[in-house]
């Protein structure tokens, strides 16, 4: 008797809904949750009247008003341009096959894992005082000083901010659009729309939900920006998460630095919660395509002059910076200044030979293979983690969009990537310090953080898709005798099969790249390759700077490989599509 | 009737409970909290490593600040039972917070008096190292210009538009060298002087590798004058990719132009470990250690007794009288002289 109450019980959807919520609360709950609890009420309580001098100073300060309207606006710019960069790009990479497509692909991903401070490097190669834009425009134009003035501009931090971002709208966006059925499109010229008026009454309504997905990623990437603007904005600009690092460490402020890792946590739940509201109304079921169906050849000139502007746009954009990096790591620093027209300088692969030595037989050398194993072994780590936590997220929240708890959970799991790392990174310290949870030296705690930073985008990325599947193919299939399990097997994961390999693409990317939270929690013995170039890049002498750049060009190898292995990843029929 | 179930769950217990009590007791470990610049030789390591049987594990905690305030915010449950890399400028605010235990060490005696900054030797002296303006030699050869020689130089019209600095709120060697024009042109003289940098085309920037890696001259960028350290031109010969006779820069190490940057190490308070802890310290100011220092982690001994690889005696220079202030004072202005500097040269 009982045992039937039980089981009535558990094939309710209430319990199905609990079950697929437990165990990414649970990781929540213990590794952000509970960390940013203990660092946010011990800065409060480390002070008398933390709190109200806090709000106090909050009020009185102009500057960190400025701060914060720097944050918002240049955030919103950033996203916006973003996308007008982005979209006709995923347009062209969901509608043509072309040669060269997948590996356009692969280096447009490569941006997400450079460290800022090697992208600093690149950009400057290219458009600093004696970048080569500069240099060819004062030969051409006969100017006695560089025209171009980039580094420490607002311009810096958008192209750099744009140049990070790209892949997000390419892939998320990209991705969905190759799924849907051209047949709509079509029919929609055949009755006489132009290109512009088919694109926003029918493409893009249908493609808001992934638009949106991308956005608010794109968003909150861009307002908790650290690294770009310290490095490439330079002194004179500021974000809250550059404000919360400078309270936090500098003056060591932490009340003040609390308030406002809280004012920025607030923003990021806040446009969160307007994105829930306006796409759960917006996503339709769709009869999503399959890839070979949907996308055509590059067929007439007019579509051909589109392909050719935009690929070489990307190009300029995502992989000129990357090539100028791959360039200098094998040129010798030693030749000093290169100026156009000058004799080719040196090449040289001593950097790369330098590499596997340990000169100075310190105990924290670890040759490149080893850092890049080390790497891999941690991304395969978030890769897996990350999906295993966000697959029953992001399936609770796309199966079951009526139920209350998700309306509240579902901007919760926003809150990671809007989280100053400098304040969760002490709150790890502060919160994991007793058994069986003392995880502050362990190895493990990187894969955690990793995935706490990965676990948005895999979800975001899941859910435009779950969304789609249309109500019908299940109730045939129930109606047929098939048991959920196998409804699983043979209809979702063939038809959301690419949007999982989006999520893992991002979990890789987003792991082997990490740089600010690593930092701060990694062991010595165990760097990551991130870890490794930074500690090239700050000792003196050409010789590190060389090791740097060559280690960054190999990290640059590692993830390209790594993303086109992940596209060509098959299991079953998932990823046919 | 018990289920399968929790005769598993009581299986995977049992097996747990067994072997954690079969682990053999291991090797005991010393915990060294330290930052990211911290790095010593393998064979140096092994030297204590062997005579006390003991295993050392390290645990890099970001830069000096971030690691002090890291090892401030865990004294509850401290992370480890040493801490290395306080320097001056947050020894007061170490020291303030009461998370390190006294030890007063019998290689003291061989550190000259001028090091020990803690008169209750909680924070006992390791190595310094001197923020000095380095120049780009062959910068100031090509154009015939003499280097600048004092800190007054910079306002001179010859050097305008050469100078790159770090910005004092995000950088130590940015505030290395707020504080030694604090020291040198006085509390009232000092922003005045900044002044006149700004209006000599002064660039800030927010950290030494942007600085020295991008706006150098020697890096491409446009700037000859860098604030880096003293040992940057030694360093520039040891990591030359082609043997060099000569580095190719040079610090500016007149009187007051460097600020002196000395690190402690302590023994966190409440270490379960003090012994060893002690014995790590001694380790630490013995002659072994001190000699490996130079060339792991580009500073210099405070044992008097410890000696210098040739590369440094020949190339590096040690400013005679470097600038410095005491911690408490740096400790009680540093928030306003950071803001009244953002003020004067970035707004």
């Amino acid at each position: 008797m009982q045992a039937i109450r039980i089981k009535s019980w558990l094939s309710r959807p209430e319990f199905r809904l609990v079950f697929l919520w437990v165990a990414p609360l649970a990781f929540l709950g213990l590794f952000y949750f509970f960390p940013l609890w203990k660092i946010i009420s011990l800065s409060f309580a480390r002070v008398d009247d933390g709190f109200s001098n806090a709000i106090r100073e909050l009020f009185t300060s102009q500057s960190i008003h400025q701060v914060f309207w720097f944050t918002v606006w240049q955030a919103i710019l950033s996203t916006v341009l973003t996308l007008v960069i982005g979209l006709p790009g995923a347009f062209l990479i969901a509608r043509y096959q072309f040669r060269g497509k997948s590996l356009l692909m692969a280096l447009s991903g490569i941006p997400f894992v450079m460290p800022t401070l090697v992208v600093a490097a690149a950009f400057n190669a290219l458009l600093g005082p004696q970048g080569w834009i500069n240099l060819i425009l004062m030969d051409l134009l006969d100017l006695p000083t560089p025209p171009l003035q980039f580094t420490h501009t607002i311009y810096a931090i958008l192209i750099a901010h744009v140049f990070y971002n790209t892949t997000i709208v390419l892939r998320m966006v990209g991705d969905f659009w190759s799924h849907l059925d051209p047949r709509l499109t079509q029919a929609a010229r055949t009755l006489g729309a132009n290109r512009w008026h088919t694109f926003k009454n029918i493409s893009l309504p249908l493609l808001i939900p992934s638009i949106a997905a991308a956005s608010l990623l794109i968003f909150i990437f861009d307002f908790t920006s650290f690294g770009v603007i310290l490095i490439l904005g330079g002194p004179r600009f500021a974000t809250l998460e550059v404000e919360i690092y400078y309270q936090t460490i500098s003056l060591f402020n932490m009340p003040l630095a609390a308030t406002l890792a809280l004012i920025q946590l607030f923003c990021t739940l806040s446009i969160t919660v307007i994105y829930t509201r306006l796409t759960s109304r917006l996503s339709n079921p769709l009869h999503l395509q399959s890839r070979s169906y949907t996308q055509e050849r590059l067929v007439g000139w007019r579509d051909r002059i589109f392909a050719t502007i935009m690929v070489s746009f990307l190009i300029l954009l995502l992989v000129t910076p990357l090539v100028a990096l791959a360039v200098r790591s094998i040129t010798s620093l030693d030749i000093g200044r290169v100026l156009v027209g000058d004799p080719p300088p040196g090449i040289t692969l001593d950097y790369y030979r330098e590499l596997s030595k340990n000169r100075q037989s310190s105990i924290f050398y670890v040759p490149p293979t080893t850092a890049i194993a080390i790497s891999l072994g941690y991304a395969m780590a978030t890769v897996i983690l990350a999906i295993a936590l966000g697959f029953p997220a992001a399936w609770a929240l796309a199966r079951y969009s009526q139920a209350k708890i998700n309306r509240f959970l579902d901007p919760i799991l926003m809150l990671p990537i809007g989280t100053s790392a400098v304040t969760l990174g002490l709150g790890f310290i502060v919160a994991l310090n007793r058994p069986p949870f003392d995880l502050r030296a362990s190895p493990w705690l990187i894969p955690i953080a990793h995935t706490l930073v990965a676990f948005p985008f895999v979800v975001r990325s899941l859910i435009p898709a779950l969304r789609s599947i249309q109500p019908r193919l299940h109730q045939a299939a129930a109606m047929l005798g098939a048991s959920p399990g196998s409804i699983v097997r043979h209809i979702d994961l063939p038809l959301i099969g690419r949007a999982v390999l989006v999520a893992a693409t991002f979990a890789f990317a987003i792991s082997l790249g990490e740089f600010g939270a690593t930092a701060l929690i990694a062991r010595p013995e165990y760097p990551t390759v991130p870890l490794v170039i930074y500690r090239y890049l700050s000792l003196p002498g050409n010789l590190n700077y060389g090791q740097a750049l060559a280690l960054s060009t190999i990290l640059m190898g590692v993830c390209a490989a790594g993303i086109l292995t992940i596209e060509r990843f098959r299991i079953g029929g998932i990823g046919e599509f | 009737m018990i289920r399968p179930i929790w005769l598993f769950f009581l299986f995977l217990l049992s097996v747990g409970l067994i072997l954690t009590a079969c682990t053999p007791p291991s090797p005991s470990i010393l915990k060294v909290m330290t930052h990211d610049s911290f790095a010593i030789s393998d064979s140096v390591l092994k030297l204590f490593e062997d005579q006390h049987h003991v295993k050392v594990q390290f645990l890099k905690s970001g830069d000096t600040g971030t690691a002090v305030n890291k090892a401030i915010l865990s004294k509850d449950v401290p992370l480890a039972d040493v801490f290395y890399g306080v320097d001056n400028t947050f020894l007061s605010r170490a020291l303030n917070e009461g998370i390190f235990e006294s030890y007063t060490s019998p290689l003291l005696a061989e550190i000259p008096e001028k090091y020990k900054l803690d008169p209750e030797n909680r924070l006992l002296p390791v190595d310094f190292g001197d923020v000095c303006l380095n120049y780009d030699k062959s910068y100031f050869e090509e154009r015939v210009l003499l280097p600048p020689v004092q800190l007054e130089d910079l306002l001179k019209p010859e050097y305008k538009g050469l100078l790159v600095v770090e910005n004092p709120a995000t950088s130590s060697p940015g505030l290395a060298f707020l504080l030694a024009t604090i020291a040198h042109f006085g509390q009232d003289g000092y922003l005045e002087y900044w002044q006149g940098l700004v209006e000599n085309d002064l660039l800030v920037v927010n950290d030494w590798e942007t600085a020295y890696r991008v706006e150098f001259s020697r890096s491409g960028g446009t700037r000859p004058i860098v604030v880096s350290y003293g040992s940057s031109p030694p360093f520039e010969v040891i990591y030359a990719e082609e043997p060099v006779s000569e580095p190719p820069t040079a610090a500016i190490v007149s009187d007051d132009a460097c600020f002196r940057q000395i690190e402690f190490v302590g023994i966190l308070a409440g270490t379960q470990n003090r012994k060893m802890a002690e014995a790590w310290i001694d380790f630490m100011l013995s002659v072994d250690f001190q000699e490996d220092l130079p060339l792991q982690m580009y500073v210099f001994p405070v044992n008097q007794n410890a000696q210098l690889d040739q590369t440094f005696s020949q190339y590096l220079e040690v400013p005679d009288k470097p600038a410095t202030i005491d911690p408490q004072e740096i400790a009680d202005n540093r928030e306003m002289w950071i803001r009244d500097w953002t003020e004067a040269v970035l707004r």
